[in-house]
């Protein structure tokens, strides 16, 4: 079977700043991989690609039999299979939280209001919520509100969620309940992709931990690469306690 | 009455009828014209910015009253003979839909760009994430200065005394010119003008107050 995420070569540049730089990385379908690395090596930026919401200017990339790097790619289509989950959240403020869950699945898949309300129990329920459905963002602690959102997408019933960096902006005593609704996803199977700085959780959940380092792979492989880098780089940014 | 006479007074406030109408006017009008201009002013679209930037900057590089001349004397000088209340409230659209488009452009720029990214990865359309993510929170924003400039909407009717048209100013006028009582005559029309204008000024006040809390 295809990888469900393929970059080949990848190249991003900002201007003269080369963000991606060779970047070469499969996502197995089911496979949960995480990236870690120094701010600036371009695990956001790699991230960002998967779902099109940056343009890669060179290389090729393929997400869900889609070739990204096509100029007549269809996002909004790669986008009902493809979930992100971002570090500031981005709940819609006026709408209350089932509001929030069902939103895309019935303008985009065309759900009707019975259905599409029994979807929202359900993701709702996956992410421990189900009693907040009838509240709105603002009456959320942040770690709530980013279940809610990890919810949203679970919604449109991907076949690959990102998180990206997904717990950075929450208090540390509210990141666990966040992290342990990650690894209930894991569990279940779900394909994801991750860039996260919670060092322990990257090392835990991951099939495959891969360390991005000027833009590139730089080095990849189980958990075990925390305790034996193989390059030096790895192993300055492990010791550095990050 | 206030040593007026009650056909006097009456004149007088049927001017202030006449203000409401126009005002309305501008208002409706200055929605009509203004939503497309606010919609074109924030497009992604080469020209459309462009184009409604360079109609509101000419629109408020102009004197409201002048306004009021070209779009009066102009039409008639086209061979159509228009009443002044047509010309007026075509020059009052004109100047708030100006004002209106900038405010509502504002309003829905004001609206973090993560909330169109995050509708754009929900698979939704632009027209889609624009109707049900942007605009209803873009609305909230928008609506305490549009009450606030509705209060601009009727002041500024009183420039079309300019091309004779009978709204609260130039009913006053008429009336001070009938009985030699500047003082007396224009004290009424300030206070009617105040009395329309002053709940409205509460009213964006309150919208105000209530959008800071949430």
């Amino acid at each position: 079977m295809d990888p469900i995420v393929r970059f080949e070569n990848v190249r991003k540049a900002y201007g003269s700043l080369e963000v991606l730089h060779d970047l070469t990385l499969r996502v197995e379908e089911g496979d949960v991989v995480t990236l870690i690395g120094r701010s600036g090596s371009g695990k956001s930026t790699a991230l960002r690609c998967i779902n099109g919401l940056e343009k890669i200017n060179g290389g090729a990339l393929y997400v869900c039999g889609r070739a990204l790097h096509e100029a007549n790619v269809d996002l909004r289509d790669l986008r009902k299979e493809v979930g992100i989950v971002f570090q500031s959240y981005n709940l819609f403020p006026h709408l209350t939280v089932r509001q929030n869950v069902t939103l895309a699945p019935r303008k985009v898949k065309g759900l009707g209001a019975a259905e599409a309300n029994q979807l929202a129990s359900h993701v709702l329920g996956q992410v421990g919520l189900s009693e907040k459905a009838d509240n709105y963002p603002e009456q959320l602690s942040g770690g709530q509100q980013q279940r809610v959102a990890i919810a949203r997408s679970l919604a449109m019933q991907p076949r690959l969620m990102l998180f990206d960096e997904v717990t950075s902006a929450l208090d540390p005593e509210l990141t666990g309940e966040v992290l342990r609704v990650i690894e209930k996803l894991a569990a279940s199977g779900m394909t994801m992709v991750l860039v996260t700085h919670e060092m322990a959780f990257a090392r835990s959940v991951a099939d495959q931990l891969v360390f991005m380092h000027k833009g590139t792979a730089w080095e990849t492989g189980k958990g075990e690469i925390l305790d034996n880098p193989s390059t030096p780089e790895l192993r300055q940014f492990v010791g550095s306690g990050l | 009455m206030f040593g007026l006479t009650i056909e006097q007074l009456g004149f007088i406030v049927r001017g202030a009828g006449w203000t409401i109408v126009l005002s309305l006017l501008g208002f409706v009008g200055g929605t009509l014209v203004g939503l497309p201009i606010a919609l074109a002013r924030s497009s992604n679209n080469r020209w459309l910015p462009r184009l409604s930037a360079a109609f509101v900057q000419l629109v408020q590089g102009i004197p409201l009253p002048v306004i009021m001349f070209v779009v009066y004397f102009g039409i008639s000088i086209g061979g159509f003979d228009i009443p002044a209340l047509v010309a007026a409230g075509i020059a009052m659209t004109l100047y708030s839909s100006a004002y209106l488009g900038e405010i509502w452009k504002g309003s829905i720029q004001a609206i973090p760009s993560t909330q169109w990214e995050a509708s754009e990865c929900l698979a939704l359309t632009p027209v889609q994430g624009f109707v049900y993510v942007i605009l209803p929170q873009a609305v909230r924003v928008a609506i305490p200065p549009t009450v606030g400039f509705l209060v601009q909407i009727v002041k500024n009717t009183s420039y079309s005394v300019v091309i004779g048209f009978t709204d609260l100013t130039y009913a006053a006028k008429v009336i001070n010119n009938a009985t030699f009582r500047p003082f007396l005559v224009f004290t009424i029309a300030a206070g009617i003008y105040f009395v329309i204008c002053y709940p409205m000024s509460l009213l964006s006040r309150k919208f105000e107050r209530s959008l800071k809390r949430s």
